[in-house]
């Protein structure tokens, strides 16, 4: 396949970036996306210019370290991750405009690199449960129902890889705190913090600067891992239920 | 565990859930309204007695209890405090919203969303414009082109025997239906009630169903008094 890409070349956070342009020749369609970015920067490098820089780590759909804007698709056509999209998706000829997530709570870093720090730290504020540690407990001690444990499992997927925000037309990250509030929520190991952690990772999210969620369902759409809105009415009734002393 | 900094800690309600809230609650407010309106306006089918009388029970609700309209403008001022309300939450998420993004994509699909969603705010400050109007219109008779007329009949079938008037009104409720097929299932989201799937359906059917069914009654009144079938 021969592919134009158009992509978003940024040298630092502060740098003015562009779209540039370039011509990839012979690709083969079975070579996963983040594989046909390898060949375009080992073309560069080769040339003494500066390769593209892009993340990846697992490149097998379940770390979330990928996520980049392919022709105004969150991790492009296909429901999977970046790293897992493969280049028969594309047509041949096609062009291809490949940009960062674009959200002010994830500043560029470089190219298409962008800091989803911003994440962690609603994580720290409420995303996890205090639990003794040292003898584990035994793994019938706290019985947990099927539906309960189920949905659990479902909001656990999310790799926090952003596309949610990303695709977003407010840049809210409620579909992501939906499924972490939903994933604690469910299970009896989440209850004690339930309140304050609705609380607080609202709060931090906010602060971050992600706008919030209109009800629209691009999110939903562009969650590789198919985590559904209805994460986002638990989120609403969790911290309404939690503001007025409900919880 | 490292612990961070909690963040300078905004009021619960000015948080961006607060004011979604905000929104939902007073939008719900204004759906039981148009539904009520909608209804009332039904009147005019029944010639100029049932609808003058209709007007006139409007006003004398609740006596002796409440004055002369005394009804109507207690109604009144919690539909202005529910306005003032939703508008306040909407202007202030929308430029959040705006801040959250301040570099756009240059390339962007809008691969899930409905018109509907995708309209709310400028279909927002439409029916904002529209209600101005309306209120000039048919409550303080200050835009007139109907002449000065004896009574509330006379005052709507004189109007809605002009074409462009009737334009004016159907492009408003279609405005209308477009923010009811949208906004009825996100408030019922954004409180929270649509946690399952069957809720979620639900609450999307009942959208569509409100949307479509509070239109529907207010367009047929002024079609019905432009093609002559009323007057
Ligand atoms: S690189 Fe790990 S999910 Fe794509």
């Amino acid at each position: 396949m021969n592919l134009t890409l158009k992509i978003w070349r940024q040298d630092g956070p502060t740098a003015r970036g562009e779209l540039v342009t370039y011509q990839v020749p012979d690709i083969s369609p079975d070579m996963s996306f983040l594989e046909m970015l390898d060949v375009l920067n080992e073309r560069l490098n080769a040339e003494g210019k500066e390769p593209v820089a892009f993340d990846s780590d697992c490149r097998e759909g379940i770390c979330g370290m990928c996520g980049l804007m392919i022709s105004g698709d969150a991790h492009g056509p296909e429901k999977t991750t970046t790293c897992q999209l493969h280049m028969r998706s594309f047509k041949d000829g096609e062009t291809i405009t490949i940009e960062p997530w674009r959200a002010t709570a994830f500043p560029v870093l470089r190219d298409l690199v962008v800091d989803r720090t911003a994440f962690d730290r609603i994580i720290q504020a409420g995303g996890f449960i205090s639990a003794n540690t040292g003898a584990a407990p035994k793994a019938e001690a706290i019985l947990v129902p099927k539906e309960n444990a189920d949905r659990a499992f479902m909001a656990a997927e999310c790799i926090g890889c952003g596309a949610c925000v990303a695709a977003c037309p407010n840049a809210s990250g409620m579909l992501f705190m939906g499924a972490k509030v939903t994933h604690l929520g469910e299970l009896p190991q989440g209850q004690p913090e339930r309140a304050q952690r609705v609380a607080a990772m609202v709060a931090t999210h906010d602060a971050e600067g992600f706008g919030g969620c209109t009800n629209i369902g691009e999110c939903s759409h562009a969650c590789p891992k198919g985590i559904p809105l209805d994460v986002i009415s638990q989120l609403n009734a969790d911290m309404r239920k939690a503001k007025s002393g409900r919880l | 565990m490292a612990t961070s900094t909690l963040p300078a800690s905004t009021p619960a309600v000015r948080s961006s859930i607060g004011l979604k809230l905000l929104m939902a609650g007073s939008g719900l407010l204004f759906v039981f309204y148009v539904l009520a309106h909608a209804y009332g306006n039904l009147m005019v089918l029944g010639g100029p007695d049932a609808f003058n009388n209709y007007a006139h029970h409007l006003r004398t609700l609740g006596e002796p209890m409440l004055p002369y309209s005394g009804f109507l403008w207690v109604f009144r001022l919690v539909l202005i405090a529910a306005l003032a309300l939703h508008v306040y939450a909407a202007l202030t998420l929308w430029g959040r919203a705006n801040g959250a993004r301040s570099t756009k994509y240059a390339v962007k699909k809008a691969a899930a969303s409905s018109l509907a969603s995708r309209t709310m705010r400028f279909g927002g400050i439409a029916l904002l414009l529209f209600v101005i109007f309306h209120l000039l219109h048919l409550t303080t008779h200050t835009i007139r082109p109907q002449g000065e007329q004896p009574t509330p009949y006379a005052n709507v079938v004189n109007s809605f025997d002009k074409w462009w008037l009737v334009l004016i009104y159907a492009v408003a409720v279609i405005a209308l239906a477009f923010h009811l097929h949208h906004g009825i299932w996100s408030a019922a989201q954004t409180l929270g009630w649509t946690s399952t799937t069957a809720a979620r359906r639900n609450a999307k059917f009942l959208a569509h169903f409100i949307g479509s069914l509070v239109p529907t009654a207010f367009l047929i009144p002024p079609l019905c008094i432009l093609f002559g079938i009323v007057d």
